[in-house]
């Protein structure tokens, strides 16, 4: 892949086609190497006999608060959901400050104090880090970078050229909340609804498929930018194969059906900070579900499609009454700053 | 969710498509135009090519605001960003729009004060705001969006704004509609008429399609049943050997229009003489311009713009598609030089216009995208 943008855009971080060729065409080949050619969420490497998942994480979201969480605990969940979809929990966070001159004290005590409940409640220590101060006006208050290290549990056997034609698409819950809340929280539009964005670790469900059926467990990804949509494009050109998915089984709240319908958007590029998908194999997709519902807030849980071998490297919507539709990776920037 | 589950009910969809099947006649064709890219948005969003059978052949018509703005309009408007002191406002739509130049999001990351907005109040709003700077809305769209551009030209002379311009590429559906009728190669059976543009016009200004050109017109609504209940009505016209224009989106459509709307828009615009449309060519008559004496809300006055026409690239073939004549595919750029994310021509920017719908949502575009991907992987790594 090719990179010949002559600037950076908004759409380079969205998340979507933009984001994947700066990332592929510009930053990976520089650095190529066994352990990063897969571009998964986090990298694993062995190391002294153990396989290490390592990822790191940049968290710019504008408003800084929002429903249902902040920019603190986006910053702790996020990372912990990467090492977790990689099939690790997460042992230690680093965490990097960039302030901005002029800003109140209280709002960084309290986006610390955010990722200090957050770390506690996805049961992980930060241990480090860094703190640096920029002129006033020049990062919208503050950024924070997150590194996170766990041990990859020894029952994930993880690979996108594991899935197979007759897989099952598993989706942990509702789509959309986190950018939908954000876009809302900007007040930029005069929509006002009662959503809130989904931000959690996602390792108790991971941890409760790796416990009922980690031989079926093929692939994981949490979708944040770009949405379903992207990642599950991602997996098909992985793979080679075909995700056909049911859109009628997909579960989108309301609020976030009706902003979609309204702003013209696709839930299925919508971003989410609480979510995460899964390829496991047909015979314990039941029992999967059944295991990802067992956990609270895990009820909401669904399947949503199946692997196919046709049209390869294509996500297919395929309604109830037999239409279908090719479903594409976001192009674009709907939403900048999301997280 | 009302007024948006009932129209999407999968039993019914499925009746009224078994319906069309059994009402078709195999031995012929039927060339059905949906005339609005919402129509052309939802056929591909809900497939429901895969529910029609295959003799009822949907061709995708000129009723995208974005696709039929001609390139020297998307400069003369970004000219307007070089300003200083300027905030230029437009719909999300324009923001991948290409000019000569680049896009108004291209513009933006090299530092233009370039904002997207939902509605031209939003950028009044902003002129109210900024009193030290001069806000302009980019105007486009047919006459669904027209009168909310007057509506907010007639605020900001009420609040006596001397901040606030308006660059209108406001076009008209009909002339559009009468030029494709004319055009030598037309081969079209029936119009599902343009749903939202008639809750402002009427139906009466598609009574000549009926009369003049023997044509069906049904305006529908952009559900999936509206669609497929517009399709079953032209049909069943065709097979009674009528023609007349139907209201299929009564719901919405008044027939006689919206008189406040309409006379909103008497006051603020006047025709232009003619008006250059991406793929057609100069249209007499189809076009609005801002009245003289609102001359000072008109940025075509207040600002020197450039005004050069831009010809589209030879090898684009954005006229042929947009007058059905080719299918997106067709088009020797499509998925090539010309995609979503690069587009060449305007066809390709806006979620409703043909090409764009067709690379998004047909499955076979996306395969031969892939592939095309895989040989160039093939072809660097051979290097």
């Amino acid at each position: 892949m090719r990179f010949d943008d002559a600037h950076i855009e908004m759409a380079h971080g969205a998340g979507g086609k933009a984001s994947r060729r700066l990332v592929e065409g510009l930053i990976a080949p520089a650095f190529a190497n066994p352990a990063l050619a897969a571009l998964s969420d986090a990298a694993v490497t062995s190391f002294a006999g153990t396989r290490l998942a390592t990822t790191a994480d940049g968290y710019v979201v504008h408003p800084l608060r929002f429903n249902g969480g902040s920019i603190g605990e986006l910053a702790v969940n996020g990372t912990v959901n990467d090492l977790a979809v990689s099939g690790a929990r997460a042992h230690v966070l680093m965490a990097t400050f960039i302030l901005e001159a002029g800003m109140a004290s209280s709002i960084v005590r309290a986006e610390v104090d955010a990722m200090a409940a957050a770390a506690k409640r996805a049961g992980v220590s930060i241990v480090g880090g860094d703190t640096k101060v920029v002129e006033h006006g020049k990062c919208d208050g503050m950024f924070i970078t997150t590194f996170g290290v766990g041990e990859v549990d020894a029952r994930a056997q993880l690979d996108p050229r594991s899935v197979k034609p007759g897989d099952c698409v598993l989706l942990s819950g509702p789509i959309g909340d986190h950018g939908i809340t954000i876009l809302l929280a900007r007040g930029e539009l005069e929509l006002e609804s009662e959503v809130s964005s989904d931000t959690r670790s996602v390792w108790p469900f991971v941890e409760a498929l790796l416990a009922t059926c980690p031989q079926s467990l093929r692939w994981m990804r949490d979708p944040t930018r770009g949405g379903v949509a992207t990642s599950l494009n991602e997996l098909v050109r992985e793979c080679g194969l075909a995700i056909a998915l049911r859109e009628e089984d997909v579960p989108v709240n309301p609020q976030v059906r009706g902003a979609c319908e309204l702003l013209g958007l696709d839930p299925l590029h919508i971003a989410n900070e609480g979510q995460f998908l899964a390829i496991v194999a047909a015979n314990d997709a039941e029992r999967a579900l059944a295991a990802v519902r067992a956990v609270p807030g895990g009820e909401r849980a669904a399947l949503i499609g199946e692997v196919r071998e046709k049209p390869v490297r294509t996500v297919l919507g395929v309604m109830p009454y037999g239409g279908t539709r090719a479903i594409d990776m976001l192009v674009g920037d709907p939403l900048p700053r999301i997280c | 969710m009302k007024y948006v589950d009932e129209f999407r009910d999968p039993v019914l969809i499925g009746n009224v498509a078994r319906e069309i099947r059994n009402t078709v006649d195999p031995a012929r064709t039927y060339r059905i135009m949906e005339v609005c890219g919402g129509h052309t948005h939802s056929i591909y969003r809900h497939g429901l090519r895969d529910v029609l059978p295959a003799n009822i052949e949907l061709v995708h018509g000129p009723g995208c605001p974005v696709c039929v703005l001609p390139t020297g309009r998307v400069d003369d408007g970004l000219s307007i960003a070089r300003h200083p002191g300027t905030i230029l406002t437009c719909f999300g739509d324009m923001m991948r729009v290409p000019g000569t130049q680049g896009t108004p999001l291209e513009l933006k990351a090299q530092g233009a004060d370039i904002r997207m907005v939902y509605s031209p109040l939003d950028a009044l709003r902003l002129a109210q705001e900024n009193p030290d700077k001069n806000v302009c809305f980019f105007a486009i769209g047919f006459e669904t969006t027209a009168p909310s551009t007057a509506l907010t030209i007639l605020r900001a002379q009420a609040l006596g704004l001397r901040n606030f311009t308006i660059f209108s590429n406001h076009v008209t559906i009909v002339p559009a509609m009468r030029a494709i009728l004319d055009s030598p190669d037309m081969r079209l059976d029936g119009f599902v008429g343009p749903g939202h543009v008639a809750t402002i016009t009427g139906c009466r200004p598609y009574e000549f399609i009926a009369a003049e050109y023997r044509k069906p017109v049904v305006v529908s609504g952009f559900e999936p049943l509206d669609i497929l209940e517009g399709i079953l009505m032209i049909v069943r016209q065709l097979h009674a050997g009528e023609t007349k224009v139907e209201n299929q989106y009564r719901r919405i459509v008044p027939f006689e229009g919206n008189p406040a709307a309409l006379r909103a828009l008497a006051q603020v615009f006047v025709l232009r003489p003619f008006f250059e449309w991406r793929g057609l060519g100069f249209i007499s008559q189809s076009a609005l311009a801002i009245r003289p004496e609102l001359a000072a809300f008109d940025a075509e006055v207040q600002f020197e713009l450039p005004g050069v026409r831009v010809t589209d690239p030879k090898a684009a073939q954005c006229g042929e598609v947009l007058k059905g004549v080719l299918k997106p595919a067709q088009c020797k750029l499509f998925g090539k030089e010309c995609n979503p994310e690069r587009p060449v021509g305007a066809l390709m920017v806006s979620s409703e216009g043909a090409c764009a719908a067709h690379y998004r949502y047909a499955a076979r575009a996306q395969e031969q995208e892939h592939e095309q991907e895989l040989e160039v992987s093939r072809g660097a790594s051979g290097a």
